[in-house]
């Protein structure tokens, strides 16, 4: 017999206004104040627009091939990471905006394990964050460069799914949070637009291949009623551009053509609103949630059973995973 | 003027009498300017045939493009590959035929698909089983033409080549080098801008400046088109001079006609606008059209009869003497079907051939001596 009694309540009517809700405003101020930091890396062949679709996200020129105006674009030989870092700010509210560029990937003739070099730096980012999570002395932010979001660039060929692109999503799916999306989709109808992304996600189905949202993370009804829409409509159809027109006496982004201007902004032209409200405006806090709640402790569990050892010894003496194995030398991870 | 007509006139000149001075003047006149029409009339009469290849990855609007240039749906019942079996997928050749009859001219027209090609994530070598079977053409046409029986030979080399480039790059890939350096020596290779609608009037600019250049830099040497004679007009030689300019060809195929500007034209349709594959200002495809098939389809069989397939040709003469010159044996460099056990008048007859043979070796032997010496 218990000596303690429990009253629960379903719900109490307030009879006055305590001021909870303030709480919600206490927040967001500090949200405002600490900022907020979000490392996004896309992949795809060259030429696919990688860079100035992220420059057209964030309205402004973040992308490496905007900073470094004098390289070249010549096909590198291996897949090279390069990462590039501004803080943008807008109302008061700062971002570190941290973009993660891949090229290399896919342009070979061979393209065999071309995504290794990419794996690595994902599982390096999770190591170099329990390794600050598990000293003894932890900072009180501890810095997070762990990638949020991938996006992964899809060529429009409007037929299916080709197997470095399946390759490349089976892996990396199960470590971070893909968005795959169909770039310079300028060159499909409406209807083949349809038909292609239809393909596109019977492909993904028949492979087991989960972008993000995933299906198993959604938190309440209401969460999933508004995922299940995104997931029917991925993968999103993206034209990118930095260049404005005259349309109906309005200056907007597009591209101007012999038969037409395509405004990138129009939703009736393609779907690059959607995706940036995906990223930006409602799904951004989602990204690092489910980054820092499911890939990173995925990570971290398989990373503690591995190595066996106790949590002191960690820091010391292992290596990050590289495709699930761990090595016993001291290492530096480096961008 | 027609050919019947004008003979006819001539000879009625000839016949009737008439005054010494024009007699004079008919007597410079010989006639044979008729020439060309009555090559004409037979080829109109047998027909032509042509054989194009189309190579390139999948989903670069290959067969919208062929259905697109020769008017007709070669690819209703094509079923596309998912993922899963791609991956195990290698390059393969597919013929399409089919016979085109236009104002009473007859052309069997030829298509060489390559599916596979470039689709693999490993893609070393994918151009093997391409170049495996242009020399396969140009090994058939050889035997057929060193045999004995030469009335109906089939003509199956591969007369042009039309190389899919996508428009996403910035420029030529490795693969993209690779392929056209393999075939280069062995086929007319027009590359093209696929998918043009992607681009801005400015960016196809710079991708045609860069493709242009990284062709001349890996040492290309894609189809030429013949030099202009210089007793055309100025109207010909300033069309010329455009077309060579504006390559690679930037194009656009469909398979759907659309309603623009009051008209029903083949095209497609967006929401931002509609795309006329036959409006110049658009796409380059009325200029690849013309080219291949109302200007430059007789030079290019030519180019392959004159150059690639003589190139083979002489490749093949010499791997098969220097193997002679190895082994020392009296064996006939061409090759014969074997004979069945003869007869007294049969083989009277194998006599015959054989010195016939003799006397052709003897004429390649001399004919090699001459390209020694010319080396």
């Amino acid at each position: 017999a218990d000596d303690c009694v429990i009253i629960a309540f379903e719900s109490t009517d307030l009879f006055g206004y305590v001021g909870i809700e303030a709480v919600l405003d206490q927040m967001r101020r500090k949200t405002m104040k600490v900022g907020l930091e979000f490392n996004i890396m896309v992949v795809g062949q060259s030429g696919l627009g990688k860079s100035t679709l992220v420059n057209t996200l964030f309205k402004s020129k973040v992308s490496r091939k905007s900073c470094t105006p004098n390289c070249e674009e010549k096909i590198s030989k291996t897949v090279k990471l390069h990462s590039v870092s501004h803080v943008i700010e807008e109302k008061g509210m700062k971002m570190k905006l941290t973009v993660i560029d891949t090229p290399g990937f896919g342009d070979q003739i061979n393209n065999e394990n071309c995504w290794e070099p990419i794996v690595k730096h994902i599982n390096e980012q999770y190591e170099k964050y329990l390794r600050e999570e598990l000293h003894i002395n932890r900072k009180r932010r501890i810095p997070d460069s762990r990638v949020h979001c991938c996006i992964y660039f899809l060529p429009a060929t409007g037929h299916r799914l080709r197997p470095i692109d399946v390759e490349f999503m089976k892996r990396v799916g199960k470590i971070v949070s893909i968005v795959p999306v169909i770039a310079k989709a300028d060159t499909l109808t409406i209807e083949e637009r349809q038909e292609f992304k239809e393909r596109i996600r019977q492909d993904l189905a028949a492979n087991g291949i989960r972008v993000y949202p995933q299906k198993e993370y959604d938190d309440d009804p209401e969460e999933r009623i508004l995922n299940d829409r995104i997931r029917e409509s991925i993968p999103f159809a993206v034209v990118g551009t930095d260049k404005e027109h005259q349309v109906n006496g309005n200056k907007v982004l597009g591209r101007k053509t012999k038969w037409g201007i395509i405004e990138v902004e129009n939703v009736a032209h393609c779907e690059f609103a959607n995706l940036r409200d995906l990223l930006i405006r409602s799904h951004l806090q989602d990204l690092k949630d489910v980054t820092h709640n499911i890939h990173y402790e995925t990570y971290r569990v398989r990373r503690l059973n591995e190595s066996n050892m106790n949590f002191s010894e960690l820091g010391l003496s292992a290596r990050p995973l590289e495709n699930g194995t761990a090595d016993t030398s001291e290492s530096e991870s480096h961008l | 003027m027609d050919a019947i007509m004008l003979q006819e006139k001539l000879v009625e000149r000839l016949l009737c009498p008439r005054v010494r001075t024009a007699r004079q003047k008919e007597k410079q006149y010989v006639g044979f300017a008729t020439l060309p029409n009555q090559v004409h009339r037979k080829s109109v009469k047998k027909g032509f045939d042509f054989t194009l290849m189309v190579a390139g990855e999948s989903g670069m609007g290959k067969s919208t493009l062929v259905n697109s240039l020769f008017l007709t749906d070669l690819y209703k019942d094509r079923k596309l590959l998912n993922a899963e079996e791609r991956i195990n997928q290698t390059v393969e050749i597919i013929k399409h035929t089919v016979d085109i009859e236009e104002k009473g001219v007859k052309l069997k027209l030829t298509i060489v698909d390559t599916p596979g090609f470039g689709d693999a994530v490993n893609n070393n070598e994918c151009w093997k089983p391409i170049t495996d079977y242009i020399d396969q053409q140009f090994e058939q046409y050889f035997r057929d033409e060193s045999g004995l029986n030469r009335k109906n030979i089939q003509d199956n080399r591969v007369h042009c080549c039309l190389y899919f480039i996508p428009p996403f790059g910035h420029g030529l890939r490795p693969v993209d080098v690779e392929f056209m350096k393999a075939l280069h020596e062995k086929v007319n290779i027009i590359p093209l801008i696929a998918k043009a609608d992607c681009l801005t009037p400015n960016e196809i600019k710079k991708l045609k400046d860069r493709i242009r250049e990284e062709i001349d830099k890996f040492g290309i040497k894609v189809y030429q088109f013949p030099e202009c004679d210089s007793d055309e007009d100025e109207e010909f030689k300033q069309l010329d001079k455009e077309l060579k300019e504006c390559t690679p060809f930037a194009v656009i195929g469909s398979n759907t006609v659309v309603e623009a500007r009051g008209q029903r034209v083949r095209g497609r349709l967006y929401p931002w606008g509609i795309v006329e594959v036959e409006n110049q200002s658009h796409c380059d495809f009325v200029k690849l059209r013309n080219m291949l098939i109302r200007s430059h389809m007789h030079d290019l069989k030519d180019v392959t009869c004159d150059v690639h397939y003589e190139n083979y040709r002489a490749q093949c003469i010499q791997e098969m003497t220097s193997k002679l010159a190895q082994d020392n044996r009296m064996e006939s460099p061409i090759p014969i079907l074997p004979l069945s056990t003869p007869d007294a008048e049969t083989e009277k007859l194998i006599k015959m051939k054989d010195e016939e043979l003799k006397r052709m070796q003897e004429m390649l032997n001399k004919m090699q001596q001459q390209m020694h010496d010319k080396d």
